[in-house]
């Protein structure tokens, strides 16, 4: 069972530029000073390349940066 | 910081000192909280304060002898506060709060020998406190002086009440005893301590105060405490009285618990105290009288003399200091916070951007009656952060970056005159004037060669203040030594500095590069260029820079040089030695930008005149809040025809960045005539609108962030593709920070529509 946040666009039909392909929510790794835990975001099963949202990055994210580094 | 450097960081504060009045209480009633009660018409509440400290409060009250008027400081402004008046009145309008909460008997027993006041005070603290107390009193009834009282100031009843309450408390009553050697010998037998009131009637063991230790009140046989005498003169002062009941109490308490009997009790009794308290712009209310002394205030007249108090505190630092205000406390209080945080091993260390958020400008040591340093506490925790490895990453290091910038490739440059290896003085305008696109740096620059002998150098770069700042010691003083060499290579010029930061910087850390202010130089040594364009209408508020708050000689020439230019000008309220910052200072815009942007708006309010500022990031801040200022060279270099420079915007990061480079490659050309090439992009040019770009001003998104990012996603095609309106997506990491551009290309140049970033590393994102 996957029990990661999942964090996918909030609108677009987005697809892997190169490879032209579709995405799908993947877990994907997340670390940071010495903290590190899992998301799911959408991410290229051909080249890897994950998909992080604008509103994880200056919401969630930054909420979870500024934790560990106050730790 | 250890526990001892805590408490001598501490002890600077006095906003915790007691006010003038409860410290002269030799019971320390909490007046202020009583004031505020009464002012309130809360009378139970008021009554609730007095309970707390007065023994057998409804006597106390009633006929207190209020040494606490003689130290009120509203004395100067009106008259000191009527408190005797005020808790007779209190306690005539209020019942007794009944019998005080008791502790548990602790099995000790205490003989007192007297029923005076201060017999009674010993008796009620002693049995409070679980002691079984008894007194022996020679009279038929206990009360002594208080028996002396008109009937009118204190009924009878109200005694009697009082005694009452001792009783239930525990107290026992023998009254007609002899009180002499025999009595006293006896009770020492069968009491653990004894209590002898040498009242005026009786003093069996013809006792003086002087026989009796002063902070004691222990006399030679153990267990032997005495108290309760007259003064010099015969009289008996009612808190006099109380005091020594309340002192021997405690010593019998310590003694009969094991603790000490000595240590920690200086504040017992009236005692001095270090509060202070501004009288400025206190008017003059004058005191209230109760009509009838007897009867007391009515409750209107009571309400208007106790919101008469002051309620004295200090404060004077938080008054100036939007970040001391914004953490709704005082330094005192901050000293144990930041204590608190760099203690701590595991958990959330939740005061790290408060320690990252002080301005550092030195104000309220200034305004401080005992030279308290937030920005020396805050500058020590920050290092102490760094030293540790505890300083979270994003509070510095954009400003990092931003230094490293100024001292690489792109705008560093040192050179002595054309044609000359060596110079009698150096310019350095400073990283923040050099990117001010309208600063006007060249003609300063022609200016000084012009007039001063001996060669004038120039040297663009980063005095190192945002690694001072930072609390990165290490790399503060590479940059200063890295200037120092070159320095050296030049011949030892003396340097000129148009940034009062960048003056003060080194006058702190290189003591032995002379350096001057600009404004002295031209003040004192070159004269003035003649005037031609801009000049302003009306007179302009000064603000000093605080990094310049001691530089009085360089605040002087500012000002002289306004006047020699023809231009009015205003001081602040605080201007000179007390400026404020303009919320640039200790990098506070990094770690708090929505603190930073309170500050410069707090001093922008300062004036409704256009503001002259003779520090870049000063008037660029203040441009930042819409706030017209200028620029001291905007004034004394005009260009011809140019437009009014107070309406110009606060450039950003961005556009800073490039004008340095632009300043540098301006300047090489123009002066030592060495064209360089124009910096070649590092990735396709963009457009973007006025919203966007706020938004990537306030991210500290770069220009050059979304090039490398545009560069990097078409040349690998590694991005996103949105089918419904074919925007493209893509992020990089050049360093640390992962930075995301959303964007279509038109031909060569990309429209963006947003760009975010983040510190986490994200599997499958940027690289």
């Amino acid at each position: 069972m996957n029990d990661s946040l999942v964090y996918l666009p909030q609108s677009g039909d987005w697809v892997c530029a190169s490879c032209d392909g579709p995405l799908s929510p993947t877990d994907t790794a997340v670390t940071y000073l010495e903290g590190g835990f899992t998301i799911t975001v959408l991410a290229c099963p051909k080249c890897g390349l994950s998909l992080l949202p604008e509103y994880v990055a200056v919401g969630k994210m930054l909420e979870v940066e500024q934790l560990l580094e106050d730790k | 910081m250890n526990q001892q450097d805590l408490r001598t960081i501490e002890a600077r504060c006095i906003e915790e000192e007691q006010p003038k009045c409860q410290a002269a209480c030799p019971i320390h009633v909490d007046i202020r909280a009583f004031m505020t009660k009464m002012a309130a018409g809360d009378l139970a509440g008021a009554r609730k304060v007095l309970d707390r400290t007065m023994p057998l409060p409804g006597v106390l009250a009633r006929i207190c002898d209020h040494p606490c008027e003689a130290a009120c400081i509203r004395g100067q402004v009106g008259g000191a506060i009527a408190v005797g008046a005020l808790e007779r009145t209190c306690a005539m309008a209020t019942a007794s709060g009944g019998k005080p909460l008791c502790m548990p008997q602790k099995g000790k027993r205490v003989a007192a020998l007297g029923g005076d006041l201060s017999a009674l005070t010993l008796a009620w603290d002693l049995a409070k406190k679980g002691f079984a107390v008894t007194l022996f009193v020679a009279r038929p009834t206990a009360g002594g002086i208080l028996n002396e009282i008109s009937p009118d100031v204190l009924p009878p009843a109200v005694l009697a009440e009082a005694l009452e309450t001792l009783g239930r408390m525990g107290v026992a009553f023998k009254t007609g005893q002899p009180l002499d050697a025999a009595q006293l010998e006896a009770v020492r037998h069968d009491f653990d301590a004894v209590y002898v009131e040498c009242a005026k009637e009786a003093n069996p063991l013809g006792a003086s105060r002087d026989d009796a230790d002063p902070l004691t009140l222990e006399f030679g046989p153990p267990g032997v405490f005495c108290g309760g005498w007259p003064a010099d003169d015969g009289s008996r002062s009612i808190m006099r009285l109380v005091a020594d009941g309340r002192r021997a109490a405690t010593s019998i308490d310590r003694l009969l618990t094991g603790s000490t009997l000595t240590a920690s009790r200086e504040k017992e009794g009236a005692c001095p105290t270090r509060s202070f308290t501004s009288l400025k712009d206190v008017p003059a209310v004058p005191r209230l009288e109760p009509t009838d002394p007897v009867t007391g205030f009515a409750p209107d007249q009571a309400k208007a003399e106790a919101a008469r108090c002051l309620q004295c505190d200090c404060m004077e630092c938080v008054k100036v200091c939007e970040y001391l205000k914004h953490y709704k406390g005082y330094p005192k209080l901050y000293a144990r916070q930041i204590y608190n945080n760099l203690s701590i091993v595991l958990g959330n260390h939740s005061m790290n951007k408060m320690i990252d958020s002080c301005t550092l400008c030195g104000l309220c040591t200034e305004v401080c009656p005992e030279d308290f340093s937030m920005a020396e506490l805050c500058l020590d925790s920050r290092r102490d952060m760094v030293n540790r490895g505890k300083m979270p990453p994003a509070a510095h290091e954009f400003a990092l970056e931003d230094l490293a910038f100024s001292n690489g490739p792109d705008f560093a440059l040192l050179r002595a005159e054309p044609g000359q290896t060596t110079c009698s003085h150096l310019f350095f305008p400073g990283c923040q004037l050099g990117g001010d696109p309208n600063a006007r740096i060249p003609e300063a620059y022609a200016f000084l060669r012009a007039k001063l002998a001996g060669g004038v150098g120039l040297a663009l770069g980063c005095c190192g203040a945002p690694a001072l700042w930072a609390g990165r010691q290490t790399l503060f003083e590479e940059v200063v030594a890295a200037f120092r060499t070159q320095w050296e290579s030049l011949g030892r010029p003396r340097l000129v500095t148009a940034c009062a930061s960048c003056l003060a910087v080194f006058r702190q850390a290189a003591p032995d590069i002379p350096a001057v202010s600009l404004w002295q130089v031209l003040n004192d040594e070159t004269g003035l260029p003649e005037a031609a364009g801009f000049t302003p209408d009306g007179p302009l508020a000064v603000h000093d820079s605080c990094t310049a708050r001691h530089d009085a000689t360089a605040q002087a020439a500012v000002r002289a040089l306004l006047g020699k230019r023809g231009l009015a000008f205003e001081e602040l309220p605080l201007s000179g030695r007390y400026t404020e910052c303009c919320g640039f200072g200790g990098l506070v815009g990094n770690a708090h930008p929505e603190l930073a942007k309170a500050i410069t708006e707090r001093r922008a309010a300062a004036s409704p005149r256009d503001f002259l500022a003779t520090c870049a990031m000063c008037r660029d801040r203040l441009a930042h809040v819409g706030k017209r200022a200028y620029h001291l060279l905007d004034l004394l270099f005009p260009g011809p025809g140019a437009a009014d420079p107070a309406t110009r915007p606060d450039p950003g990061f961005s556009l800073r960045h490039e004008t340095r480079a632009r300043l540098r490659r301006h300047l090489l050309a123009t002066v030592w005539n060495e064209p360089t090439d124009p910096k070649a992009p590092a990735g396709p040019d963009f457009t973007v609108s006025p919203e966007v770009r706020a938004v990537m001003e306030a991210r500290h998104i770069l220009d050059d962030d979304v090039k490398r990012t545009l560069a990097h996603a078409e040349s690998t095609g590694r991005k996103f593709r949105n089918r419904e309106n074919g925007h493209f997506l893509a992020s990089f990491t050049p360093h640390r920070v992962t930075y995301w551009v959303e964007y279509v290309m038109e031909g060569a140049t990309a429209r963006v529509f947003t760009a975010y970033s983040h510190r986490m590393t994200v599997a499958g994102v940027g690289k």
